[in-house]
This record gives structure tokens, C-alpha cells and sequence, in this order.
């Protein structure tokens, strides 16, 4: 995880020198702020993988001598399959088409995305792991 | 229903007998028992495994790129005689927006980051499954819902959106481009930038935490590399393009005047935004396919790839010097620091160059056998060779000031990104194709699919590099006879009818390795990495068993142990293997 973090650091520190070197020779502030904010993206993430990467227990995938049976053990609950996704992508849809087309439509953005939300929520509870 | 994954068994190659069913030829469509879940409809609609999303990302975006293309060969047949009258000059404008739309939204990127990655990413890194299965699912339906959206544009009244994909302001305010069309349009990057950025989110968080076993960073493919540093710059891009088109539609319905001198708004910074999302989204098109081109080379020069470090090294600086240029598409607004950007603009120029060179170098001295993925990746060295050399041009203000705006940007953007997502993303999908549906595509079809593609893209292209330069502008939709520019747009257009005919022999090819599958077997490239370890397709969650991993090449160590290094990577260390050894013996 430290790799992680330093490149993600790395990668805040480069955005943060040009966004003060464009400040101070540019003068715009729509550009001087878009890199602040991107080194500021790089750097809480970067940051946070740093100082946590020496206090976790490392993971198997960073460790180069590490075997499969190291690795025993759940990784993770993955859902074999889930409706509600679908559901709220056309949630999403109807409720962008709502903008264009008028409030008539948001009533079925609304329904879909309550029980996507909800069911998604529910789904979760029941497999228990996630 | 949710599934509790434990990490595969180790075997160990030496092994008597080896892992059931490993071999090239084994066990070629058994893997579809173990899926379970519904099937049908219902299994497309409500599949959270990254393999399916993958290949429905596939499609819709191959089905994207045949509709735009469509579109490519209507413009080029209206250009091919001056005051043409094939399309009216609106639908030219709707047409060629969409194009731009389609191609760069819809299909460069998703084909790469939606598709290919989601599919190849979490096999290369050993993982069961994306980190986020029902986020990825979600990724998938926002983007057919923003897909379809924009298309639908044609249909509503007042046509599709009609103000070049860039959308300029004052352009696209309500007055000059009034209608639902612009209205669906935005909404549709609203819809497909949330897409990618979650999926930018799930590549991330599969790369960082749900690698293998001794999986480390520096052993990860550097195609699963290359979609790390495209989902970061996901996560700075696309973010600030959802925030400036939700402000241009405050200003076209609810009176705000972000965009508009009346009210106090400053136009240009629409470009600014635009351009702070649209350089990166240059590259975001461009890595995934730079990573599918590093994955293909190796494997058919059977070698490794010569100087890791430096790809992945260059590919992070690439990200990082991308996010600094945005305003090099802005160097005739008169209002921007040219010495800044075009500086930036040219230091981009080294890294690429080290990839270039790294490419080459790994192809050096290697047995190189020419099947079709690896014509379509020196297909896409030199198509982008071209591309970025005339980028290069572009980078300096003097020449962009005289060509910004001509056919020669629009040359170069081409020969930039059709070397890029179609020559590489064609190399990929040849490649991945059998690991994906268990057989084989034709060599000779591919082959023939590759040279019409090859030939037909210089001959569009080399010409408008230099009817660009005699001062057409891009965006018209017709011209005089006495601009002297007829027969090089003619051999354009002709250029383009032969690209488009050789999409034809890709159809063909699909169909018959449907009609008549011939099976592939695990690994039929002898490739390197994960991916060609586990079954074709693979099965439900990816992996039975998995080698040891103590390289990059996991599964070339464990197919070829005769040529197995036991620890580190990288050239340098193996030669220093190899001074050993030769040293002892």
C-alpha cells in the first residue's frame, strides 16, 4: 500500500507546484483552482495510504514472496447478481429526462429510484457480509 | 444472492500431472456450468459479474462506433464535391457534432475503460470479481441510458445537438441552440460522466486492493497499470465536465449567466473547463490502448517487455503533464499563457518517446510472428507515430495559430485517435476475443480486415494534412471549386468508403467464428499474464487455481519453467541473473 500512496502523493505534490506556478504566471483562476483541486485529490488519498500503510497489515498482494495460502480466508462478499442497479440507472435516466421534459416524468424517476435504493439496501442486509 | 469468496488453491508447477484441465487445449466451454444466477434477459439485466458488464459495454459501444462511423462516411460523401447537396447544412452540423459525440464519449472510452478493462482488468490482477459488482452494474445502465439519450437526439424536434462536440459558448446557450436535442446532449454527459466515474472508482480500488497473492504493483500487467492511471485521471477529469455542463444548463433554463457577457459571465470559461476535462479525456482515450498495445508486443516477440519501470514510470507522467495542457486548445483565444502550455504541450513529447522506444525495444531481436493483433498494434505504432508528430507541430503556438481550426487539426486528431482506439482497441479485441468466448477468430479475415483498415486510413488522412494547410477550415459543409481543394478531398472521401469497407470483413469474421466456432483453449497466444491461466471464457468468479506469482509473466514462468526467473523483474535484474548464472556454469 505505501507504493500507493506515494504515487498518489507524488502525483498531488507535481499538481500542486504547477498549479502554483500557473497562478503566479497565469493570473486565471478558473486553471489555478481545477490544479488545486487536483492536487488536493492526489494528496488526501496519498496522505491517508501513507501514514495507514505502516500501521495496517500489509496485504497478501503486497507481499512478493507471498503464496495463495496466505491469502486463505474471505476476501470479500460478492453478489451473484442484483436488479436494483439496473433500477436506479433508470431512475437516473428518467430523472435526467425530467430536466429536459418536464415534471410529468418525475414521479417514475422518483418510484424507481426509492426502490432501488431501498431493495439495494435490503440486499445487502440479507447477504449479510458486504 | 450473494457469494462468500475464498482465494484460489496454489499450484505448484512442478507439480506430477499439473492442475486439472490446465493445458492450451482443455476444457474449452465447461466453465458456463458453474454460472448461476438467472439466464436469458433477466441474467443481462441483473448480472454483477465484471464479465458480463464487460462484454455488454462491448457491444453498445462497437454498436456506438458502426452508427458514428455511418455518420464519418456521410460527411466525407457530402465533401466529396464542392456545394455539395447530400445533407443540408443543419443535418451537416447534427452529423458531425454526433460523430464527434459518439466517437469520443461514447465509444473511445467506454470500449476501453467499460469493456476491455472491466473484463481483462480483474483477471490480470487475480481477482475475483471488480471491488464494486453492483456499482459496475450501474456504470453499465447509466451509460446505455446516456447512449441512448444522445442518440435519440435525432428524432425530438429541432435535431440532435448541432455545435461540434466541443459545445463553445455562447453556441450552445439556449438562444443560438435551442431545442431538447442540446438539452438531451447534456444530459447525456451528465449521465455517462457519473458511468465513468464509477467505473474510474472500481478500477482503482480493484487494482489497489484486490490483488493476488504476491501480486505486487510492480508485477501488475501494464495494461491493469494503464487503466490505474486512466481511472485517476477519471476521477480529476470527468467531475469538473459534470459540473460545467450542469452550469450551461442553469444557463440555458434557469437564468443564471455563468457563460453569458450579459449578465457578467465570462464565455471563455467554458473552454476552460471543457478543456481541463477534455485533454485528460485525450489521454484517457489514449493509455487503456497504449497498455493493450504493451500487453500484445511482448507476447508475439517472445520476449519480455523491455524496461517495465520506465512504461509504468511513463505512463504516470503522461497523466500527470496531461492535466497541465488544457489550454494548448485555446492558444487563439488571445487570453491564455502561451510559453506555460506549450512548454507542458512538448514535455508530454518524453515520455511517449520513452514508450515508443520501449516498444520498439521489445519487439528487438525478438521472433516476432505477425497474427493479427500484433499487425493491428504496428498498425497503431505508426498511425500514432504520425498522429503525435504532428502533435508536436500543433504544441508550438506559431504553427497552431496558422493551422487552429483547419483540416490539418482535424488530420491530426484522427490519426491520433483512430491509431489509438481503433487500431490498438481492434488489436485488443482480436486478442482478448478468444479469452472471452472460448474461439478462435480468423486469421485471414483479421488480416484482411487489418490492410484495408491500414491503407484506407492514410489515404483519408495523409490528404487532409495538406488540404488543411491550403486553408480548409474544418466544420464546413460545403466549398467553392475555385478553392482548389476537390481532388484532395475526393481521395479522402475514397480513403474513408475503403475504411468503412473494411469493417465489413470484421462482421463477416464475427459471424462465421459464431456460425463455425473453432475452439481456442486456455491460452492461445502463449501469453503472459493471469488472464491466460483460467478457462475460455473464464468461469463464474475468474479462477479454479492460480500459478505462483514472482514476475510480471505469472503464467509464462509456470508454462515455461526452463525460462523462469524465481525473483524480481525488469531487465536489469535479469541480466544480472543471467551474468550470474553464466558466471557459475
Amino acid at each position: 500500500m505505501r507504493i500507493n500512496g506515494l504515487i498518489l502523493s507524488v502525483i498531488g505534490i507535481f499538481f500542486g507546484i504547477i498549479a502554483i506556478f500557473y497562478w503566479f504566471t497565469a493570473y486565471e483562476e478558473a486553471g489555478f483552482l481545477m490544479l488545486l483541486g487536483s492536487a488536493v485529490l492526489g494528496l488526501l488519498p496519498g496522505g491517508y495510504y501513507l501514514w495507514w500503510s505502516s500501521r495496517m497489515r500489509p496485504l497478501e498482494g503486497d507481499l512478493p514472496e507471498a503464496t495463495m495460502a496466505e491469502g486463505a480466508g474471505v476476501i470479500d462478499a460478492f453478489p451473484g447478481s442484483s436488479i436494483w442497479p439496473f433500477l436506479l440507472g433508470m431512475a437516473a435516466l428518467f430523472a435526467a429526462l425530467t430536466f429536459i421534459f418536464g415534471l410529468w416524468l418525475a414521479p417514475i424517476a422518483a418510484a424507481l429510484g426509492l426502490s432501488a435504493v431501498v431493495g439495494g439496501v435490503m440486499e445487502s442486509r440479507r447477504g449479510g457480509t458486504v | 444472492m450473494t457469494t462468500t469468496i475464498e482465494p484460489p488453491e496454489l499450484i505448484e508447477p512442478e507439480q506430477p500431472g499439473g492442475p486439472a484441465g490446465h493445458g492450451p487445449d482443455s476444457h474449452g466451454h465447461e466453465s458456463e456450468h458453474a454460472e448461476h444466477g438467472p439466464s436469458g434477459l433477466l441474467k443481462w439485466l441483473t448480472s454483477t459479474d465484471h464479465k458480463v458488464i464487460g462484454k455488454s459495454y462491448m457491444i453498445t459501444s462497437l454498436v456506438t462506433f458502426f452508427i458514428s462511423g455511418a455518420m464519418a462516411l456521410v460527411i466525407r460523401a457530402q465533401l466529396s464535391n464542392p456545394t455539395s447537396s447530400l445533407v443540408n447544412f443543419q443535418t451537416y452540423n447534427e452529423l458531425f457534432t454526433m460523430h464527434g459525440s459518439l466517437m469520443l464519449y461514447l465509444f473511445a472510452g467506454p470500449f476501453a475503460f467499460g469493456g476491455l478493462a472491466n473484463y481483462i482488468v480483474p483477471l490480470q490482477v487475480g481477482a475475483p470479481d471488480m471491488a464494486y459488482p453492483r456499482l459496475n452494474a450501474l456504470s453499465y445502465w447509466l451509460y446505455l441510458g446516456g447512449t441512448s439519450m444522445m442518440t435519440l437526439g435525432f428524432v425530438v424536434a429541432g435535431g440532435a445537438a448541432s455545435f461540434g462536440w466541443v459545445a463553445y459558448a455562447p453556441l450552445s446557450n439556449s438562444i443560438n441552440s435551442p431545442g431538447a436535442g442540446t438539452d438531451m446532449w447534456l444530459m447525456s454527459l451528465g449521465l455517462t460522466g457519473f458511468s465513468a466515474i464509477f467505473t474510474g472508482v472500481n478500477l482503482v480500488a480493484t487494482i489497489f486492493y484486490l490483488r493476488a497473492p504476491g501480486m505486487t504493483m510492480f508485477r501488475v500487467p501494464i495494461f491493469s497499470w494503464n487503466m490505474l492511471v486512466t481511472g485517476l485521471l477519471i476521477l480529476i477529469a470527468f467531475p469538473v465536465l459534470f459540473g460545467a455542463v450542469v452550469m450551461l444548463f442553469c444557463d440555458r433554463h434557469f437564468g443564471t449567466h455563468i457563460y453569458s457577457v450579459q449578465g457578467g459571465g465570462v464565455p471563455v470559461l467554458w473552454q476552460h473547463l471543457f478543456w481541463f476535462f477534455g485533454h485528460p479525456e485525450v489521454y484517457i482515450l489514449a493509455l487503456p490502448y497504449f497498455g493493450i498495445v504493451t500487453d500484445i508486443i511482448p507476447v508475439f516477440s517472445r520476449k519480455p517487455l523491455f524496461g517495465y519501470r520506465g512504461m509504468v514510470f511513463a505512463t504516470l507522467s503522461i497523466a500527470a503533464l496531461s492535466t497541465g495542457v488544457w489550454a494548448h486548445h485555446m492558444f487563439t483565444t488571445g487570453v491564455v499563457l502561451l510559453p506555460f502550455f506549450s512548454l507542458l504541450s512538448y514535455l508530454i513529447a518524453v515520455p511517449t518517446g520513452i514508450k515508443f522506444f520501449n516498444w520498439i525495444g521489445t519487439m528487438w531481436g525478438g521472433q516476432l510472428s505477425f497474427q493479427t493483433p500484433m499487425l493491428f498494434s504496428i498498425g497503431f505504432l505508426f498511425a500514432f507515430l504520425m498522429g503525435g508528430v504532428t502533435g508536436v507541430l500543433l504544441a508550438s503556438p506559431p504553427v497552431d495559430f496558422m493551422t487552429h481550426d483547419t483540416y490539418f487539426v482535424v488530420a491530426h486528431f484522427h490519426q491520433v485517435l483512430i491509431g489509438t482506439t481503433v487500431f490498438a482497441g481492434f488489436a485488443g479485441f482480436y486478442f482478448w476475443y478468444p479469452k472471452m468466448f472460448g474461439r478462435m477468430l480468423s486469421e485471414r479475415l483479421g488480416k484482411i480486415h487489418f490492410w484495408l483498415l491500414f491503407i484506407g486510413f492514410w489515404v483519408t488522412f495523409l490528404p487532409q494534412y495538406v488540404v488543411g494547410l491550403k486553408g480548409m477550415p474544418r466544420r464546413v459543409a460545403d466549398y467553392l471549386t475555385s478553392n482548389g481543394w476537390t481532388g484532395l478531398n475526393q481521395l479522402s472521401t475514397v480513403g474513408a468508403m475503403i475504411i468503412g469497407f473494411s469493417f465489413l470483413f470484421f462482421l463477416v469474421n464475427l459471424v462465421t467464428s459464431w456460425r463455425k466456432p473453432v475452439p481456442a483453449g486456455d491460452n492461445p497466444w502463449d501469453g503472459g499474464a493471469l488472464e491466460w491461466f483460467t478457462s475460455s471464457p473464464p468461469p463464474h468468479h475468474n479462477f479454479t487455481h492460480l500459478p505462483p506469482i514472482r514476475s510480471e509473466r505469472p503464467v509464462w514462468d509456470y508454462n515455461h519453467p526452463e525460462h523462469r526467473k524465481d525473483e524480481g523483474h525488469g531487465e536489469k535484474r535479469h541480466r544480472e541473473h543471467e551474468e550470474k548464472v553464466g558466471a557459475n556454469s
